[in-house]
């Protein structure tokens, strides 16, 4: 692979510094490879500096890999992520218990153990919980990791390692010679290389769309809310009920849940909103942990997030563009960022994920999609003619 | 086919508001009394909250000001206090006389409005909370009229009771009649600071000395002649090294020349019981910012400021700005009638005929403010927590060290054999080519994500970028502010849920897309909308 003689260039660029794309920088800058990530703003101020940072993902074709890294990535990068390993989900009926149980399946093929627990167990494992929980599982694997701190660890990580990241660069287009993607056209300037990852969250579709690519997704709008820091449970990885979420290492209680709000995505000037479903998530949260309702709320939040027709992700090297991969994990895709950095690098060094199958996650498998797709899953009212 | 709205998704659910009015106005100071009683005026119907009085408790927590622990154990009766609230305040009984709906001990912890990124919501709704109840309000027009509160200073010591804000010492004097000081001094010489110290004066406190790193005093100099005139000291050119005294208590405070200054170096001790804290005086835009209103800085304005037109609106649709939360300045200071007609303009939304004149030179608060925190945070190389929320300090916050949880602070240097445990990092390799930004610094060494979100230490933290940035204040993005804007509990925040029995139908942990959570072995080579599973029960994970 030859390397870009421009100062201003890489051999490979990378659009968008969230968990996806600073990953995939920080193990592209492991095999050597000059890299450089361009964020608009800051690093993780999209999605991945505002989820719930859960790290279980076990019908992915990445679990695997997840659970493997994850209890190293402290020392893989160097730096922190809080992550701390386990996790139990509370169940306050017996709906919500069967409906929990997908997870042992799908674990469990995959080698992972669960415990169904009884109610008394909740309460011994759970200090916060409430008498009418009624069961729960413990899940010998996944976890929760800290993600600001994670977002950062990848960045640092990598520019140990000689990648770059240029923060408040935005992609404005691409240059094209052959089919092939030549330059990066951004407002600081162009950034020539040899190959893209296109890891910009909610806006890969619209990015893709410059060289011709459809990349169907539509973005979302999650809330959540934080606590003051109450004394550590055991384990922190603790929801059910509804929400998602953990205490975090500090003692707070971070959880989100509920509907959510399909949106036009553009490049807003503040933060994402937040809306009065605060109050929402806190009756689910004193309802799980009837022993912190009096905990009080510090802080809400809103996140953007990226999604998929069937909310699954697409890392696929398009053989229309050739030299462009893309990248976008459909709202999942924060414990899944140290298998995902890994599959996006292998896309652009060797074409092919080599430790996973990732077939699922291909592009191609929207061919037949309608072009009113949007309509049809009731997420957009897509005007036609 | 009708189009059929994702039924996981909030669109198409009306958020259910348990009270309408046409104009909801939050704070009852000057500006907002005023704003209320030309609204009902003009035949609309009004509902004012103040947060006052406020529960000890709340108070303890040094919420929504820095009260410092100054206050009297009458705070504690709730009663007595609403009344003194009430009494204090003349224009109460006329607004109570022109039927305004006027509820006092009641918060606002939230204002929301529809946007680029929000489609529900109707219009502006304000959530509101009182000692057991929350709930939300619907409004045409909101009017923030929240006031301003006082910048945090760390010092050693600052953490003491009697380290007092002084709008918090005003506020508890003039409105509660349960301050506790005696004898004081006041850091700081803005006019602000300086009416404030007179305000106290009157109201019985000996202000001892006015301590300020500025040669002469910043504000108006003939309030400083009259503090001068009934004994206060200038110490000017000096900073607070500490505040000292047994325990939690403070009996005097230790003055030491700044290094710019020409004085002999020696160090004074002034006897006292309180410091007051009053080197800036901040517009509140918590609400405001929150909901999404442009804010920008302005030196001239007392910091960060809702961005403006002529009759006070923001740049959301139907949200209001006013008094001290609108821009703080010396003439508006000195002349309550200014915030007044904010408050009435805003309320017939008329534009303002005339544009106001500052009442003489308005001083550079961007400039003033970093030389206090160079002066008395950094120059003082001291281990005062600038958060005191989550105990972090100057040193921590510009070294972008992670917080203690994670046991950094005692460990011996990196080795091969541990290499997790280094931290070769510090504000410079955030920087890039552009300003740091708080709210990266802040998720990076929690400083200002504790429980009082950063009031008392975002202008601090502001500052220390700047300077270890060497930028100039305004080029610092501000903090964020988020709803609750006050601490609240999670049971008394359940209160004002929306969940109906259709949304709990449809509640859903993530999104609730079956195809989602297929195990990848199972996954068909093609998606389309129309084959969809949407019958299959799922819990998202
Ligand atoms: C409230 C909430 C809770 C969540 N909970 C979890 C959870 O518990 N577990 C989990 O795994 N996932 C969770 N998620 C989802 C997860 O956060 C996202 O899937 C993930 O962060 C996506 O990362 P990303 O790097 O692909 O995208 P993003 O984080 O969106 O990053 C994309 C980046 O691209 C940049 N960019 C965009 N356009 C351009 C351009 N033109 N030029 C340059 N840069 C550009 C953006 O600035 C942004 O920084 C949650 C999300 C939210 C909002």
């Amino acid at each position: 692979m030859s390397l870009s003689q421009s100062p201003r260039g890489a051999t490979v660029a990378v659009i968008g510094g969230g968990a996806t794309g600073l990953s995939a920088g920080w193990w592209l800058a492991r095999e050597g490879v000059d890299v450089v990530v361009l964020d608009r703003g800051i690093i993780g101020w999209g999605a991945s500096g505002r989820n719930g940072g859960g790290c279980s993902h076990h019908f992915s074709p990445l679990f695997v890999e997840e659970q493997r890294l994850w209890p190293q990535m402290d020392g893989l990068l160097g730096y922190p992520t809080e992550f701390q390993a386990k996790r139990i989900r509370i169940a306050y009926d017996e709906h919500q218990l069967e409906l929990y149980g997908r997870a042992v399946r799908n674990a469990a093929r995959q080698g992972f153990a669960s415990t169904l627990l009884d109610a008394r167990e909740v309460l011994e494992m759970v200090p916060l919980a409430g008498e009418d929980a009624v069961g729960g599982y413990f899940y010998d694997f996944g976890g929760h990791a800290n993600p600001h701190r994670t977002v950062q660890a990848y960045a640092w990580a990598m520019q140990d390692l000689g990648g770059r990241v240029m923060q408040h660069t935005s992609v404005r287009g691409f240059r094209r010679a052959g089919g092939r993607v030549i330059g990066v056209m951004t407002d600081q300037g162009e950034i020539e290389c040899d190959q893209v990852v296109i890891a910009a969250g909610p806006a890969t579709g619209r990015l893709a769309a410059m060289l011709d690519l459809d990349v169907p997704m539509v973005a979302a709008r999650a809330e959540m809310i934080v606590t003051e820091p109450l004394p550590l449970m055991p384990i922190g990885g603790v929801d059910g009920n509804g929400l998602y979420g953990r205490q975090t290492l500090r003692g707070n209680l971070a959880y989100g849940g509920g509907p959510h709000e399909w949106i036009e995505f553009g490049e807003a000037a503040g933060p994402p909103s937040s809306t009065p479903l605060m109050a929402n998530i806190a009756g689910r949260l004193a309802r799980m942990f009837p022993r912190a309702a009096h905990a009080r709320i510090i802080r809400s939040w809103a996140g953007i997030i990226e999604n998929t027709p069937d909310g699954r992700p697409i890392l696929d090297k398009p053989e229309a563009t050739g030299n462009v991969v893309i990248a976008t994990l459909s709202s999942i895709g924060f414990g899944l960022s140290p298998a995902s950095g890994r599959a996006i690098c292998d896309l652009v060094l060797r074409g092919a994920c080599g430790f996973a199958d990732i077939s699922s996650f291909s592009l191609s498998r929207f061919r037949r999609l309608e072009a009113d797709w949007q309509s049809l899953q009731g997420w957009r009212e897509t005007v036609t003619g | 086919m009708p189009f059929r709205p994702d039924p996981k998704s909030i669109a198409g659910t009306d958020l259910p508001v348990h009270e309408r009015t046409q104009v909801l106005i939050i704070g009852a100071g000057p500006a907002g009394l005023a704003a209320a009683l030309q609204a009902a005026s003009l035949g609309r119907s009004v509902i004012l909250v103040d947060e006052n009085p406020l529960s000890a408790e709340t108070m303890g927590e040094n919420v929504p000001l820095h009260f410092g622990g100054g206050m009297t154990n009458a705070v504690r009766n709730r009663n007595a206090m609403l009344e003194a609230v009430v009494e204090s305040e003349p224009a109460f009984s006329e607004a109570f006389d022109a039927g305004i709906d006027i509820r006092l001990g009641t918060t606002c912890w939230g204002v929301y409005a529809p946007g680029p990124d929000v489609g529900w919501l109707p219009g502006p709704v304000a959530g509101l909370m009182d000692g057991d109840r929350s709930w939300m309000v619907g409004a045409e027009q909101i009017i923030v009229a929240a006031g301003r509160r006082d910048m945090g200073l760390s010092f050693a010591g600052w953490e003491k009771n009697g380290v007092v804000g002084i709008t918090a010492a005003v506020r508890l004097a003039k409105r509660y009649g349960a301050l506790q000081a005696r004898r004081a001094v006041v850091l700081g010489s803005s006019t602000e600071a300086l009416q404030s110290a007179l305000e106290l004066r009157d109201a019985g406190v000996e202000i001892a000395a006015v301590i300020d790193h500025v040669f002469e005093p910043l504000g108006s100099p003939v309030l400083w002649a009259q503090l001068a005139a009934g004994g206060t000291r200038g110490l000017f050119g000096y900073v607070p090294r500490e505040a000292v005294g047994a325990q939690e208590s403070v009996e005097a405070v230790i003055a030491s020349p700044w290094r710019a200054s020409d004085s002999d170096g020696a160090e004074l001790t002034i006897a006292c019981d309180t410091v007051l804290l009053g080197v800036g005086a901040v517009p509140v835009i918590e609400l405001l910012d929150s909901v999404g209103c442009q804010t920008v800085f302005d030196g001239g304005r007392g910091g960060v400021v809702p961005v403006l037109d002529g009759a006070q609106r923001t740049t959301k649709v139907g949200i209001f700005a006013v008094g001290d939360c609108a821009g703080i300045w010396a003439a508006k200071t000195l002349d309550p009638e200014i915030a007044r007609a904010e408050g009435r303009r805003a309320a017939s939304q008329t534009e303002q005929v005339q544009a106001e004149t500052s009442g003489g030179p308005t001083p550079d608060f961007g400039e003033y403010r970093l030389r206090w925190v160079q002066a008395a945070v950094i120059d003082s190389e001291g281990a005062a927590h600038v958060c005191q929320c989550e105990e972090v300090t100057a040193h921590e916050i510009l070294e972008v060290r992670p917080p203690r949880y994670l046991g950094w602070e005692d460990l011996p240097p990196a080795s091969e054999a541990d290499p997790v445990r280094r931290n070769r990092r510090d504000l410079h390799s955030l920087l890039g080519d552009s300003p740091p930004h708080p709210d990266q610094v802040k998720r990076l060494t929690r400083a200002g994500m504790g429980v009082c979100q950063g009031r008392r230490c975002r202008e601090q933290v502001a500052a220390l970028l700047a300077l270890a940035a060497n930028v100039p204040l305004e080029s610092i993005p501000a903090a964020t502010h988020r709803a609750p804007v006050r601490p609240m509990r999670l049971n008394l925040a359940a209160l004002a849920s929306s969940e109906s029995a259709a949304m709990a139908e449809h509640w859903d942990t993530w999104f609730g897309m079956p195809s989602q959570y297929v195990p990848y072995w199972d996954v068909p080579e093609t998606y389309t909308a129309g084959e969809r599973d949407q019958d299959a029960e799922v819990a998202s994970e």
